[in-house]
């Protein structure tokens, strides 16, 4: 997740609770250091791809 | 709304006001965007009009040379006042930056998820108690009898202010927003909101409470205390884009479900649908355009625009680009790839967007849980308002 672009759209959180979290500006962050668990692959794609300011990016582990 | 002449070429001469535009902008946009993706007209100041996706998410982040002074689709026509209260318009929304940041700030808390959260209740018991008024009789008027009645109640609510009022501010509302294109009512509308919040104002001075009004007078920025016009204008504002905006977003995704019996049934079946439903229905029917003033002499995408004009901020037609979407004109429910900027795009991000999106899932919710099956009464009968915000104003239906 990139601060810089993030403009506190908060769609990630909305959409993906599970992954995201948001703050009282909106602004969000990836829960823990962002490492996706097994299961939740569709979920966290889903996010990135209804990031309006492509704040979100997936990197292979 | 007054008629509006007939527009010659939609390239070099568009109105947003015309009738044509206001039933359906899409076919036009879809034009536009092979011919000329940014339109231009002089029938209200020279004024540009972009169609395309990327186009309209660049001019929005380009914020040294597109300034938010002036963000009114229809410039103000009368005659300015002598002695304006609004010294700064309607911060954060028609400032830029530093006046933007520190205003922006004060309000993102009380549209924050958790705040929202909140209202839902309150949202909830709103909507199902408007639906039990209506529901007997086997139709109503979605837009009218609910869609414009939520928004100015939980408005009503954060500002600290009596319910009742909500008629009044959706009066309000409409004199300067839809009807903008009238100097009076404009006119009439801005005055009476600022006589409200005056007296609001005054009396909280006096009497604190636990409201958006109350901690706006009583916060700092800097060490010092906020203005009283930039209180005043930060109020104005949180009603102006709060109740007309939100309202045609419900208004329109009703609309939708009424005359697409397939997404109806289909989110009715499928609950868990909803989150993206929602951020589809938003895109496909986004109310809200904006503008933007050139701040010096620039070219953008090979058009020549000079300081002083004005740039649409078409978000409504960016997000019907077939480059940006596939299949734009089709409502997918569970669309996977949309980063539709419904809410706008940079730093001027809708403040209240935590906030109509709750309002937009609680209403249908309330609305699908009651009435599953619905249609449009009379196509003829469904009218539409336009400019600044589209969505419908008269929207009659019929339920078993």
């Amino acid at each position: 997740m990139d601060p810089e672009k993030c403009e506190g759209h908060a769609r990630c959180y909305g959409l993906v609770p599970e992954l995201f979290n948001v703050d009282d500006y909106g602004l969000s962050t990836v829960v823990g250091d962002g490492t996706v668990p097994v299961g939740l692959e569709a979920k966290a794609r889903l996010a990135i791809a209804n990031c309006p300011e492509y704040a979100i990016e997936e990197i292979a582990g | 709304m007054a008629r509006t002449p007939a527009v010659h070429g939609w390239d070099t001469d568009f109105d947003v006001l015309d009738a044509g535009y206001i039933a359906d902008p899409f076919r036009i946009w879809d034009e536009l965007r092979k011919a000329c993706p940014v339109a231009h007209s002089d029938r209200r100041g020279s004024t540009w009009l972009p169609t395309r996706y990327e186009d309209v998410v660049d001019l929005a982040h380009d914020v040294e040379h597109f300034s938010s002074l002036e963000v009114a689709v229809i410039p103000f026509d009368g005659e300015e006042p002598e002695d304006p209260v609004l010294l700064y318009g309607l911060p954060p929304i028609s400032s830029d930056p530093p006046l933007h940041t520190s205003t922006r700030r004060l309000l993102l808390p009380w549209f924050s998820h958790r705040r929202v959260k909140g209202y839902e209740a309150l949202t909830r018991e709103l909507c199902a108690t408007l639906i039990d008024g209506f529901k007997a009789n086997g139709r109503a008027d979605a837009a009218v009898d609910y869609a414009q009645q939520i928004p100015a109640r939980v408005i009503a609510h954060i500002l600290g202010v009596p319910p009742t009022l909500a008629g009044t501010f959706t009066g309000w509302v409409r004199d300067v927003l839809e009807f903008a294109d009238d100097p009076e009512r404009r006119a009439h509308g801005i005055e009476g909101l600022l006589t409200f919040f005056t007296e609001e104002v005054a009396h909280r001075r006096t009497e604190p409470g636990d409201d958006l009004l109350s901690e706006l007078l009583h916060a700092e920025v800097d060490g010092a205390p906020v203005e009283e016009s930039v209180v005043l204008g930060m109020a104005a504002l949180v009603l102006i884009a709060g109740v007309d905006t939100t309202w045609s977003a419900i208004g329109s995704s009703l609309w939708h479900l009424a005359t697409h019996s397939d997404d109806r049934a289909r989110l009715v079946a499928e609950p868990s649908l909803m989150p993206t439903a929602i951020e589809e229905l938003l895109r496909a029917y986004s109310p809200v355009t904006m503008a933007r003033v050139v701040t010096g002499d620039v070219e953008f995408e090979g058009c020549p625009m000079k300081a002083g004009d004005r740039v649409l901020m078409n978000f409504p037609a960016a997000n019907r680009d077939p480059e940006a979407f596939a299949d734009p004109d089709q409502v997918v429910l569970d669309r996977a790839l949309n980063r539709h900027v419904a809410f706008g795009s940079g730093i001027h991000r809708c403040a209240g967007s935590n906030l109509a999106r709750m309002e937009l899932r609680i209403a249908l919710e309330e609305w699908l849980a009651r009435i599953p099956e619905f249609y449009l009464s009379d196509d003829a009968e469904v009218t539409w308002a336009g400019g600044q915000v589209r969505g419908p104003r008269i929207l009659p239906v019929v339920f078993p």
